[in-house]
């Protein structure tokens, strides 16, 4: 912009001289941290976050290896694989997502398996006193929030249950978007929407209010399982080092204490897309 | 183009009109206020001006959504009387305004500037009040630089993201921007789509630029 007064022109110099020192000493100190070496990351779904940060806390403790959880929705975690990023273990919250980054061929043969699994809720904020599942499936509701339906595992579960149960038409509008589950579950703590559909793990360790928890044994068609895999790339063999830790009894207590379910068979590598490989 | 891509453009450039009708007023009087008048405070009311411009979009988001949020009073209040900004498309419009008006009030500003004072002393010796020489004098002529802010906050208000996600999220249909679904869009999977809206605000960037460019060029003095 052009000044013609030469006064405000003339503090505005100085203090560009200002900025760009400012900048310069910034980006001085900031050099060391930004040049430290990775180590293993992991990229994890958003629903584990809290287990594999405690459990990565154990491992290092126990073998002095730090492990770097990158934690989001697993879809936007998957996509990023399959790109080429940097990520030595790869833990999804749902089949699908797994499988693309499978068929991109970044998952290390024979390594992938069905760690954990999980149910659904539906939770509204606390100070909310008199809401009704029923409600919600009649679509008397002016924001649900879930994951992203098309691609946040959660959301596609959420969405899954909603059709099962014939409400999605009537509730589809009201949808909020998300784009991992728990910032479903910080816009319900917060009141900003009316209720939402997380997992029952994130329920229980946050303010929030259960309305409805989808067993397994009431919703067979809500699979919800955690496959993990090594993906391809310098940090193979720390991954398979630490997916042995994740399947030993340590980080088994911690996956129980936060409420995950063990998959029946949990060292049996999952084939491609249901079939049967030879 | 599919009739989803058109709707998602026809969408976004709407909100960005309305934000840019609705910022030119408190644009126009701040960066009028900032480019004649002298008071304790200036620099600080020109830092906080400016502030949206530097601080990062989802920061200013998040306060945002802090602050129409159901928890504050605020927020309580609008919804008292039946108005709900957070997830609609008052959030757009919102995140729009407050992200472009730093670049408005600095464009007026300088355009205001350029003006020549003693017009405006002239007039009140001829007997014009304050008001009389803003309207008459003072944004007539400083109308090019006022021009070049619109544009500017409209272009920069059609690209708007990190505020709009946070404070209006991506619903479908209701609040989803060209910014905020090719965004989603590649999220989902669906990156073909999202291929053809970012035709459409290359498209839209390149009118709105080559605009402000003719502005700027024409808008010396005479």
């Amino acid at each position: 912009m052009i000044n013609q007064t030469p006064r405000p022109g003339a503090h505005r110099t100085k203090l560009m001289q200002r900025m760009i020192a400012f900048v310069t000493v910034l980006a001085a100190v900031s050099t060391p941290v930004v040049a430290q070496p990775p180590g293993l990351v992991v990229s994890v779904a958003a629903s584990v976050y809290d287990a594999l940060e405690e459990i990565a806390g154990l491992y290092r403790s126990t073998t002095g290896v730090s492990v770097a959880v990158n934690a989001g929705g697993s879809n936007t975690l998957a996509r990023q694989i399959v790109e080429g990023a940097k990520a030595g273990l790869f833990i999804s919250a749902d089949e699908t997502q797994m499988d693309a980054v499978e068929k991109a061929g970044r998952i290390v043969p024979g390594t992938r398996t069905r760690l954990l699994t999980n149910e659904l809720a539906v939770v509204v904020p606390q100070s909310t006193k008199d809401f009704t599942l029923a409600r919600l499936l009649e679509g008397r509701i002016a924001r649900l929030a879930m994951g992203e339906p098309g691609a946040v595992p959660a959301g596609v579960y959420g969405r899954r249950w909603l059709e099962h149960e014939g409400a999605w038409a009537r509730v589809e509008s009201k949808v909020v978007p998300f784009p991992t589950v728990r910032a479903v579950l910080s816009a319900v703590e917060n009141g900003r929407v009316d209720a939402g559909i997380v997992y029952r793990t994130d329920a229980t360790t946050s303010a929030v209010r259960v309305i409805a928890s989808l067993s397994r044994k009431d919703h067979p068609y809500l699979d919800i399982a955690y496959p993990a895999a090594v993906i391809v790339g310098p940090s193979e063999k720390d991954a398979r080092r630490f997916l042995e830790f994740l399947k030993g009894p340590a980080a088994r207590a911690v996956f129980d204490k936060r409420g995950f379910g063990r998959p029946p068979v949990l060292s049996e590598p999952k084939p491609l897309l249901g079939r049967v490989e030879g | 183009m599919s009739a989803e891509t058109w709707a998602i453009a026809r969408f976004t450039v709407l909100m960005a009109s309305l934000a840019t009708m609705l910022v030119l007023p408190p644009a126009i009087a701040v960066g009028w206020v900032l480019a004649r008048k002298q008071f304790p405070g200036k620099t600080l009311l020109e830092t906080v001006v400016s502030l949206p411009l530097v601080l990062p979009p989802v920061a200013t988001g998040l306060l945002l959504l802090w602050f129409f949020g159901r928890r504050s009073p605020v927020g309580q209040a609008l919804d008292s009387i039946g108005i709900e900004v957070i997830f609609t498309w008052k959030a757009v419009v919102l995140s729009m305004m407050v992200i472009s008006f730093p670049l408005v009030a600095r464009s007026v500003r300088a355009g205001i500037e350029q003006v020549d004072r003693r017009y405006e002393q002239i007039a009140a010796t001829l007997g014009a009040g304050s008001f009389c020489i803003l309207r008459t004098i003072t944004l007539p002529l400083a109308s090019k630089g006022i021009a070049a802010g619109a544009v500017l906050g409209f272009s920069r208000a059609l690209g708007e993201f990190g505020a709009t996600i946070m404070v209006a999220g991506a619903i479908p249909g209701r609040t989803r921007t060209i910014a905020v679904g090719i965004y989603t869009l590649v999220e989902t999977g669906r990156e073909e789509a999202a291929w053809s809206l970012v035709l459409v605000s290359a498209v839209l960037a390149f009118g709105a630029i080559y605009i402000s460019n003719r502005l700027v060029t024409q808008g010396g003095r005479a």
